[in-house]
This record gives C-alpha cells, structure tokens and sequence, in this order.
C-alpha cells in the first residue's frame, strides 16, 4: 500500500512521497517542480489562469479535461496524466495547434492569462462536437481576459475545437500504456498518514462507510471546487481528508429505471447529456454553473450536500421532488430532498452518514418543468435568485401537482409551500399565478446582500414565474429571451 | 529588391511576446528563479475604517519560526510618504488607519503562508474614529483631499437664467476594479552600498524609483526599478505599485534578503484603488431644439482616505464633460472626496469616461424633456461651426472628426433602418425589450499636467547590426514594446527581429513619466526615433566621408544600406563605423510641443491633438428579470495612421469590452462599516467570452493622417476605446425607455446591473401609469 501518489507530468512519470492532503496543483507545480507557465490569478477557480488539462483513460481513448489547478490537490492526481503549457510543444518546439492559433489571431497582450487559454483551447481541441458557437463560449466560460476582449481568443477557440488531430492523438496509445502502468506499478494510494494529516482513498462503499465510522469528522473530497476554498480563501488545514473519487458506485449514473441515480461523486459534465435528456431546462441552467473547469470537476453531490442557500442545483431538483439516498455504516435511507436542508449549511446527514446518489424522477407526459437563475454576468456566477417550477396537469388542465423551490430566497434552498397552494387545483393562467405572487411574500423574507436587495429578491422570485407562465402559454412573447 | 523591411510601421505585427506567452516562457516577476534566501511577504492591513492605533503587539509573529522581518511605520529608514502629487501619504499607516485593507505592517518570512499566519498574529488594539463611507456625507462634511477645482466659461448663471428650459439632474456612476490578471508584485533585492534594485510590476519605474528612495533615505540613484513586463496595469499600477514596490523594498533593507511581494487576489483588491466612483448633479438650460446654452455641474468623485491621482483625475474628468459638445456658458466643479475606503487611482480613461457619462445623461435628459429623439439632440450640440469650436477649457478644435465619424458609423451600422426595426420589435414585444444608440466621443491625448509630457529612449546598434532598444515605456499588453521596435525599424529599414526590446529600467532611462494617458507611444516613439536617427546620421556621415560619396546618396533599405553604387549588409556598415571609431549608441529624447495648461485657472491647450472614435450598440433587456445582453456593436476609431493595425485593434476591441463591464456587470459593492464585499472574481464579475456582442464589427478610420506632428502621424489608442462602451449604457438606456414609450427619462445610473434596470423598469412602468 504506497503512501505515494504518482502521475504523468507532461508525460514524465513523477512520485510525491506523502503528500499534504491540501497541497494544491498549482503550488506544487510552482513552487515544488518551478514550472511557473501555469499562473494564479484569483486561486478560488474563477479566473482560469491556472487552467491545467488532466487526461484519464475513457475506453481506448485519453479524456481531457480542463481544470483549475489553484483549487485541485495533488493527491487527485495520482494514476493521471497531468498536462501544463510547457509539454504541449513538440520535440522541435514546435507549437501546439492551440498555441499557434492563439499567436495567429493576436489572442494574447500581457499574456498573463494566455497559458491557461492554451490549455483550455487543448481541450476543446480534444472535445468531440464542441465546434458550434454555443459550446465554445462554455469551453471559455472559465478563463477571464482583461486586456483583448475575447474576439480574437474566440476565432482561436473556433479554428482548433473539436479537430484533435495533433500529436496527443497520435501518441494516444503509448500515453494509455504508460497510464495503465501507473496503476499497475507501485498502485495507487489508497492511504497516507503523513505529517500535515491523513488521506484515504477508499475503492468501495463499504470501505467507506468503515472509514466513515471510525473517522465522521473527516473531509470527504468529490470534486473539490468548494473544498478547495477552505485551504486557499480561509486557510485551514483539512487535517484528514477522504476522496471519493475511486469509489465507482459514487461516479456512476444510471437511467435505466423510472428516475435518474446520479452518483453523488459524478460530476457535471458527466450528468449533463441525462438531464438534456430528461429536463432540457435543467440542463440549461446546469450548463451555466461554475465554468468548464467547474463542471469537470464540481459534482451535483457536492452541491447537495453542502447545503448552501444559493446552490444552483437545489432549486431544480427540490421542485423535481428528487430524493437524497443516503449511507452510513448501519445501512441506507432515502429522505426526500425537502427535508434534507435543515438550516443554512446544515443538512439532515448524521455522523457517518453520507450522501451516495441523488434521485431525480423522470417525466411524465405533460409535465412542465422550468428552471431559471439571475445573476449580474450570464456565465459563471452565482445567482441572486434560482428559481425551479415544476407542474402537473390533472385531464381537465388544472394544476394537479405543483412544486415551486427557490435558491437565495432563505438561509437554505427550499420549496415554496404558499405560492404552490395558490397554484394547486387551478388552471395555469395570471390569476392563478398573481395568487402564487401574493403568496410568495409570506413563503420567504429574503436579505439584502452584494448580490441583490431583498427587494429585488423578492421582484425576481415573482418575476420568474410569470416567465414560467410565458413560457407555457405564449413562448413567442420571449423570443430570445433565452439568449439574454 | 524588395525595400519593404518586416517591421516597418503600419504592418499588423503581432505582439513581440506572442510565443512566450502560449509557451509560458513570458516571464513576469513571480516567475524569476528565487535568489537563496529570498523572502515572501505579506501585509498587515486594517479591518476597521478609521480607527486610532493604541497599541501594536508584533511579539506573537515575530515567534513564528520562519519570520525574518517585520516592519511598521516606526521602522522606516526614511520619510513614510509615497504621494505621487501632494504629499504626506505614508506607504504604512502611522497611527491611525484610514480604510479597511489600510496596511500598517509588513511581514516577511520563510514562506508567503508563514509570512500570513504571522500578519495574523499582530495583536492591536483599535480606537475607533467616526468613518466618512459615502461621496454624500464626504460633501456634507466638506471633506476633501484636495481643493475643489473649478472649470468656468460665459456667464452660466445668467445663461441658465435666461434660458428657455432648465432641468436638473442627477447620476451615480460606479467604480471599478482594474483586475489585472497579474496582481500586484514586487521583488526587492539588497545591493552594495545599500543600493537596492527591485523588479517591480509598475507602468511607472521613475515613481516607484523616487518612492523606494524616500522610503529608504537614499539617493534616486541608489534605486534601480526594472520592469519587463506586467500582466496588465490599465492604471492600477501607475501610483499604486509604488506601495508594493516600497514595502518590498523596507523588508529587503531590514532583513538584508531578497524580498517578494505579492498580492493574493482579494488583498489586491482590498488595498490597492480602483476607478473613482462619481456622483454628478448638474442644471442645464437649453432651447426648443436642445441646443445647450448654459450648464452648472457638479462632479463629485470618491477619492478614499488620500489624495494619490485623484486631482488629475479629476481635471481630466472636467476636461471630458463636454465630449463632442459645444458649451457657451459652463460652470464645472470637480469634488474630490475624502472618504474611509482605499485611495482611488488611475484607471484607462482617468476621469474621462465618468465625464464623457456625465454629459451623455445630460443630453437625454434634454431629449426627453423635449420629447425629441437623443439623436438629434447630440447632433444640434456638437461642436463645429464659427464660434462653436473652443472647450470650456480653452481649446480650440483644429482636427474635428466628429461629423465624418458619426456619418460614418451611422452607414456602417445601417443605424436608420435598424431604429426602425426596433421600434417595431418593442411595439409588439411585451417582456424582451430592444434599445439602440449612437454614440460619438473624443477624447484629449497628453497629459494634463505638461511637465510629463517627456521622453526618452536609448539606442545601441552592436557591431553585427542588431539594435538594443530600451525606453521610458512600460509593456503591460498593449504592446508599446512592439510598436517603438516597429519605429526603430523603420528608421534603419531592417527587420525587426534585429532589434531586442528590454526591461524599462531607471538605469537606462532616467526621469520618466508613467506609460498612461494613452501617450506611450507618441512620446516613447519619438524619443526612440530621435535616438535612432542620430545613430543613422552618424552612419549616413561616416558612410559618404568613408566612401566619398554625398550624404544624399547613403540610403538605408531591407536590411542594407545602399552607399553610390555599393550595397553594404546594416550589420556590415556598422562594424565599418565602429573600425572608424563611430558612436554606435544614442540616447533621444521627446516633448510634446505646443501644449500649455494653467492648473489654477483650468484654462489653456493641455491636448496635443484629439482622438474620435463612435460605436453603435443594441442591446436587449428582459424586462421581467432585468438582464441585458449587448446583441451588436459596430466601432469605427480613429488611430490616426496606425503603428501597427492589429495591436490598435486589440486596444479597441480590449478597451471596448472593459468599458461594457464597467457599464454593466461589475459591481464594487461596500457594506455598513466600509469593507468591500466584491473583492475577488467569485463576487466581482469582470465579461467573459459569451459577454461579447455576438454581431461585432470594429474597423479603424481610414485616411486619417494625425493633423499633429506625431509619430508617423499616428494617434494613442489605449484609452480612448473603453469609452465608447457606452453607447451600450446608452442602448440599454433606450431599451428601458421604451417601457415608458419613449416619454420618460429612464431613471437608470451606472452599472446597468440586472438589479438596477429592473428597477428603473418599474419606476417607469408605475410613472407611466
């Protein structure tokens, strides 16, 4: 049992011996390795200018994917392989097609933010059908430029996405070979006990539910993208930390039944193409959270499970009528999502219980749902008011069923019991949901904060149901409302 | 022979750094390999407004192992004093702060996180003292940093009198944080002597240089500041990097080691100033047509607890509150707040864009008072035409652009048809809601202030024919170091690639001014291009002598020089003079001529010449939600003739998008006791890719020589563009305006958030009835 991580630096097989369990990537790689193309620019994952790609093996290709290395811990990437701006070039120095792209089109001025555009732009470069315009906006979603404006980023973006025909794709199967023999090799950690805590990656539920036992206060690490804040915004050392990551039934989703198992460690991306299915509108707004690097990374579990009142996921999955199955030691229990946010940043899991998957129902015929999120920029921010609509319709047209939730509105997410009264037994129609209006002045007393004034709050809360009612009956009336 | 060198001006090279920075190998200063022993600090800052210092306790962080050296106030060598205008503004409180993020102490440890946990552990003990948080009470109070400046033309008050009608008005325009994607960072390292060099990320090395030495109680010439590169300024590293720089510097002297500074994000934001916020109010008379006959307004802008720039910034906020109109009778009065929150400093544009806001509100308030479109009532007060030429400031315009550009622009955006089409979308559209405006600007090039309208350059050409070039210019992006290399090549007629670019230093060009006010160019080409000429005269003399022919048959071309009937390699020629024993190496210097400005009297011709630019823009705005989206922009800018095409179409398209987010999604956001809430990109949102206009047509003006006697006669170009996003603040102001059918001023300050257009939605949606 190594108490090692390996990984692929570029290609070149490198060994930390013990790591910290909050060491991040980024200050490994400048500090430790004194590779300093990778930049920080905010370390919270917001600015993307310590964007790093990780490559895993998915069947008998490499995946690439484009993470914030400021908030990603070096134990995450044992059995990986780890791409920085210095090993895209070829033997030659030859430019990668990303980085020539970017030279060609003017696409960088100070340059501070162009390696972690490079590496994003490698990404995209490797993402199958992210060629069409709306798709590259979210492969950038992530990295903030000060100095061009983006238009020249954006033909850069647009000349390499989706043709992943350079020399990665050529080596594709001597790099799978050299990952495979990461995990054959010394193995992967599974346990470390080192000076600055303890990390454990367990490879099974029930190893984790021993674990969780024996340790309920220790940090379960999913995707990271909120942990991460907690070592480089408040500073605290993390002391034991657990990763999920390893442990399959956690990253799985299944939608083979009558609802959607997401596994409470399968991240964003991977959900995504189950919810276009399902609840295109969820997705939508899915696709609006954090960024590229986020989405890779963040897990629906994770935001669940944190509880915070302006999650974006809560809101939509509250008015789905999703349930949380949640594990410990002693077995499992499935709590329906409304009882789960007990207050702001508490949640109904107790001592070494854990969230395992979430449960989203799928639709019936006739179903409306609709969710909605306002925030001061499109992309990649957090919203001032989340709102999520559900309906069911009984044969005569009337609301049989209605399941309103709002993020922002409270110290949790939660349901609007008032204005779901207002609408139940009704038709859907401006009465009904002038009624719901009046009703959600008693559901919530929402704060002033530097997101929005409780005023606007409430206006928002509102406002988004009447467009639920456009939406329903005369969805011309918001022409491109969706483009807004 | 091809004569046409690669590198010349007016080719669309790209930036000199382009591979290096898709490489990684751009160097900026917190990439340089560490010297053994180098130190990471970090600062001790306030978390109070205002608040007495009784006691200091350092005993706690001084224990930490790892900790090197701590300074305060009372361990400056020196004078604690880095104002860059007046004087008296310590680089470290002394005794009392004056803002949340206020520093009072500097840490510096073995590493950046033990340097942290020791600033944490600086015990005080705080009186509190009543703070001044807002630009109202400052006003109420009297409180100022500087004296209240005054810009008077014509009777104003017998013109408002007298005038046919009068409004009054009133608009808040809000900051905004430079967000350099590099934050701020200085590496000081101890010399012989007690000389100290530091490599520090300023567009200002003379300053930094002069602040270093005070601070330390040396000499100027005992500091040498070098800068290569930054990843990005926009400003904020003008004044503010000499606080980096400077604290650097005392933990270097004290500890005797390398010390490196460097901002975490939030600290960045924090500490170091922004864009003035400003609050206008204003009176303004005018006739049947809208023609402006008399305004009184007051500028009011929140300078923070010192002075630094801001009575420049507002001067040339004053000087930009006519922007293309003519003012008979004018009062202006320029408020310079003194408040409890972090100084306010230069930001690309530095008082111009608010003024320029000031007086676009001005104008649509007019319009719709007089229920006339704002088109035309732009159009009634531009200037031009006998008596309609000189600014309230005195200047009188030679080189007005103003009516070819809006025509311009005007079939450039197919701007009548358009209105049309969105006055018929709004008139069936109940929720989306589309606005359209054209906007024109114009904007004075050259420091207000005359004395720093200096240059200089220093010029070696080596014996193998390649050129050092060094400048006053700083390079944070805008890419300055390509376009006075382009210069220099064009001067000896060789390729670019023989000339190296290299670190401004205040060793090799002493006594600069700040790469700002859009002037790099103009001023640090003409002294590299006196520089270069003075070498290739030399050549041209030597050459005729050597050979014995007339200096008028010497000719420099692709990378030769064509002598009589001889054609020698530039490298060839300069070996050949220095065997001669030739000066190779020359030192040029620039000032911008013409210009004069009284600052007592705000009057005189501070302006080498005006820039124009105009920009089209439509926008959209859910008026259930309040989100807008900028659906198009059409940009036509004047560069003059363009050094370089695309590094001037990288500043437009830059500048333009900046100034979209300061106009609409970047908010700085204080709460009750003065602590900035919005202190990092989780809360402070700056436009990512998806905030570009999806239509976007950007061209430069052809044709269009620079009147003025510039470099090849072409116009800076850094600041001018960020202005011209608010035609989007106008758009969005149209599309809100149609809620009340176009009758009603649509009660809507800067930034255009969600939040704030909702609410001016509904106030007209309730006025209107």
């Amino acid at each position: 049992m190594p108490d090692a991580i390996s990984f692929l630096l570029n290609g070149e097989l490198r060994r930390i011996e013990r790591p910290a369990p909050e060491r991040t990537v980024l200050d490994h790689l400048r500090l430790v390795e004194r590779r300093t193309g990778t930049k920080e620019g905010c370390a919270e994952g917001d600015c993307g200018a310590c964007t790093v790609v990780l490559g895993e093996r998915a069947g008998d290709m490499i995946r690439y994917r484009a993470v914030n290395s400021c908030i990603l811990f070096t134990t995450e990437l044992d059995g990986k392989l780890l791409l920085t701006v210095e090993g895209l070039q070829d033997a030659d120095g030859g430019l990668h097609p990303a980085q020539r792209a970017l030279v060609e089109h003017h696409g960088s001025q100070c340059g501070y933010c162009t390696p972690g555009f490079v590496m994003t732009l490698f990404a995209l470069h490797h993402a199958p059908g992210m060629t069409d315009e709306d798709s590259i906006h979210q492969a950038l979603s992530g990295n903030l430029c000060r100095c061009t404006g983006y238009r020249p980023i954006l033909a850069a973006a647009r000349s390499v996405a989706g043709v992943g025909d350079d020399r990665f794709a050529r080596m594709a199967r001597d790099l799978l070979g050299r990952l495979d023999g990461l995990r054959r090799g010394s193995g992967m950690a599974s346990a470390i006990d080192g000076e600055y805590g303890r990390y454990d990656a367990p490879e099974s539920l029930a190893a984790l539910d021993r674990l969780l036992a024996a340790h309920p206060d220790a940090h379960l690490l999913a995707g990271g993208t909120d942990l991460g804040l907690l070592v480089t915004k408040q500073h605290r050392a993390l002391g034991h930390v657990i990763s999920l990551n390893r442990i399959p039934e956690l990253r799985r989703i299944e939608a083979g039944g009558d609802a959607l198992i997401v596994g409470a460690a399968a991240n964003y991306t991977d959900i995504l193409p189950h919810l276009e299915k399902d609840w295109p509108s969820f997705a939508a707004l899915i696709r609006r959270l954090g960024s590229w690097q986020i989405r890779n990374l963040g897990t629906m579990g994770g935001n669940v499970a944190n509880a915070s009142p302006i999650g974006d996921s809560p809101p939509a999955l509250l008015a789905l009528g999703a349930e949380a199955i949640i594990r410990s030691a002693g077995g499992e229990r499935v709590l329906p999502l409304d009882r789960f946010f007990l207050d702001y940043r508490r949640t109904a899991l107790g001592a070494g219980e854990y969230l395992r998957a979430l449960r989203i129902p799928r639709p019936a015929t006739g179903d409306f749902f609709r969710t909605y999120k306002v925030s001061k920029r499109f992309e990649q921010d957090i919203s001032a008011v989340c709102g999520a609509f559900f309906l069911r319709f009984d044969d005569a047209g009337r609301v049989a069923l209605a399941r309103i939730a709002y993020g922002g509105m409270a110290a949790t997410p939660r349901r609007a019991a008032g204005a779901e009264a207002a609408l139940a037994g009704r038709r859907f129609d401006a009465a009904a949901v002038d009624a719901a209006i009046a009703a959600l002045a008693d559901d919530f007393a929402p704060i002033d904060d530097f997101r929005a004034s409780a005023h606007y709050r409430r206006l928002l809360a509102g406002n988004l149901l009447r467009r639920a009612l456009l939406e329903r009956t005369t969805p011309e009336t918001l022409a491109g409302v969706l483009a807004l | 022979m091809n004569d046409m060198p690669t590198g010349g001006v007016r080719q669309a090279l790209r930036h000199d750094s382009a591979v290096k920075h898709v490489t990684g190998e751009a160097q900026y200063i917190d990439d340089m390999p560490e010297l053994p022993g180098t130190l990471h600090a970090w600062l001790a800052t306030s978390d109070k407004a205002h608040a007495r210092i009784l006691r200091m306790d350092l005993s706690a962080a001084l224990a930490l192992p790892g900790v090197a050296a701590i300074v305060t106030a009372r361990d400056i060598p020196g004078r604690n004093d880095i104002a860059p205008i007046l004087k008296g503004e310590p680089a470290l409180a002394d005794g009392v702060v004056e803002h949340v993020g206020h520093p009072f102490a500097a840490v510096a440890a073995e590493t950046m996180e033990i340097a942290r946990r020791a600033a944490s552990l600086i015990a005080v003990d705080y009186e509190e003292l009543p703070p001044i948080l807002s630009i109202e009470q400052a006003i109420a109070e009297q409180a100022f940093v500087s004296r209240v400046l005054t810009m008077q033309r014509g009777d104003w008050r017998e013109g408002l009198r007298a005038a046919r009608h009068r409004r009054a008005g009133r608009l808040e325009i809000g900051g905004q944080d430079h967000f350099y994607l590099e934050s701020q960072v200085a590496l000081a390292i101890p010399q012989e002597d007690g000389d100290m060099l530091v490599h520090s990320s300023t567009q200002h090395p003379t300053e930094v240089q002069h602040g270093v030495a005070t601070l330390l109680g040396l000499a100027n010439n005992a500091v040498t500041v070098e800068c290569r590169r930054m990843g990005g300024g926009f400003g904020g590293k003008e004044s503010q990097a000499t606080i980096i720089a400077g604290i650097a510097a005392l933990l270097a002297r004290r500890s005797g080691r390398p010390v490196k500074l460097r901002l975490v994000r939030d600290d960045d934001m924090i500490v170091t100033g922004k864009r003035h916020d400003f609050l206008i109010r204003y009176e303004v008379g005018f006739d049947d047509e809208g023609r402006i006959e008399a305004i009184d307004m007051e500028l009011a802008a929140r300078c923070g607890n010192v002075a630094d720039l801001s009575p420049a910034v507002l001067t040339r906020a004053l000087c930009h509150m006519d922007n293309c109109y003519y003012l008979p009778a004018v009062r202006a009065r320029g408020l310079p707040c003194r408040t409890n929150t972090v100084s306010n400093t230069a930001f690309r544009g530095f008082g111009g864009p608010q003024g320029m806001l000031a007086i676009e509100a001005v104008i649509e308030t007019i319009a719709y008072a007089l229920g006339r479109p704002t088109d035309q009532v732009r159009a009634v007060n531009y200037y031009g035409g006998a008596g309609r030429e000189v600014t309230p400031y005195g200047q009188r315009i030679r080189d007005n652009l103003i009516p070819r550009i809006t025509r311009e622009i005007a079939a450039q955006a197919d701007y009548e048809r358009r209105r049309r089409d969105i006055d018929a979308f709004n008139a069936t559209s109940p929720v989306i809601r589309k606005g359209l405006a054209l906007f024109p600007l114009k904007f004075g090039i050259s420091f207000n202030l005359p004395t720093l309208n200096q240059a200089g350059a220093l010029v070696h050409v080596y014996t193998d024919g390649s050129v050092h070039l060094n400048h006053g210019g700083t390079e944070m992006g805008q890419g300055l170091f390509t376009k006075v290399a382009q210069v220099v090549a064009e001067v000896f007629r060789i390729d670019i690639d023989h000339i190296k670019v290299s670190a401004a230093s205040t060793a090799k060009v002493p006594n600069t001014s700040a790469t700002a006010a859009s002037s790099g160019s103009d001023l640090n080409g003409m002294a590299a291009m006196q520089a270069a000429q003075t070498i290739k005269n030399r050549m041209i003399a030597f050459a005729a002598e050597h050979f014995g022919v007339l200096p008028e048959q010497v000719e420099f071309a692709a990378n030769r020089v064509i002598v009589g009937n001889r054609s020698l390699a530039f490298g060839e020629l300069a070996h050949l003079a220095w065997a001669n024993r030739i000066s190779l190496s020359a030192t040029g210097f620039y000032r911008t001529p013409e210009i004069h400005f009284d600052l007592e009297r705000m009057q005189g011709e501070p302006f080498y010449y005006f820039t124009y630019g105009a920009c089209v823009a439509e926008a959209a705005i859910d008026t259930l939600t309040g989100e807008s989206r900028i659906l198009r922009a059409d940009i036509l800018q004047d560069c003059g003739s363009s050094l370089n095409p695309a590094i001037d179409m990288g500043q437009i398209e830059g500048g333009f998008v900046q100034g979209m987010g300061w106009l609409t999604c970047e908010e700085l956001v204080w709460d009750g006791t003065g602590a900035l809430r919005t202190h990092a990109p989780s809360t402070y949102k700056i436009p990512v890719s998806r905030d570009l206009p999806p239509v976007f047509d950007v061209r430069i003006l052809e044709d269009a020589p620079n009147r003025a006697a510039t470099v090849f006669r072409s116009k800076g170009i850094g600041e001018p563009p960020l202005m011209l996003a608010i035609a989007t603040w106008l758009a969005i102001r149209d599309a809100v305006a149609s809620v009340g059918g176009h009758r009603l001023a649509p009660p809507l300050d800067a930034p255009a958030t969600p939040e704030r257009i909702l609410m001016a939605v509904e106030a007209l949606k309730e006025r209107a009835g």
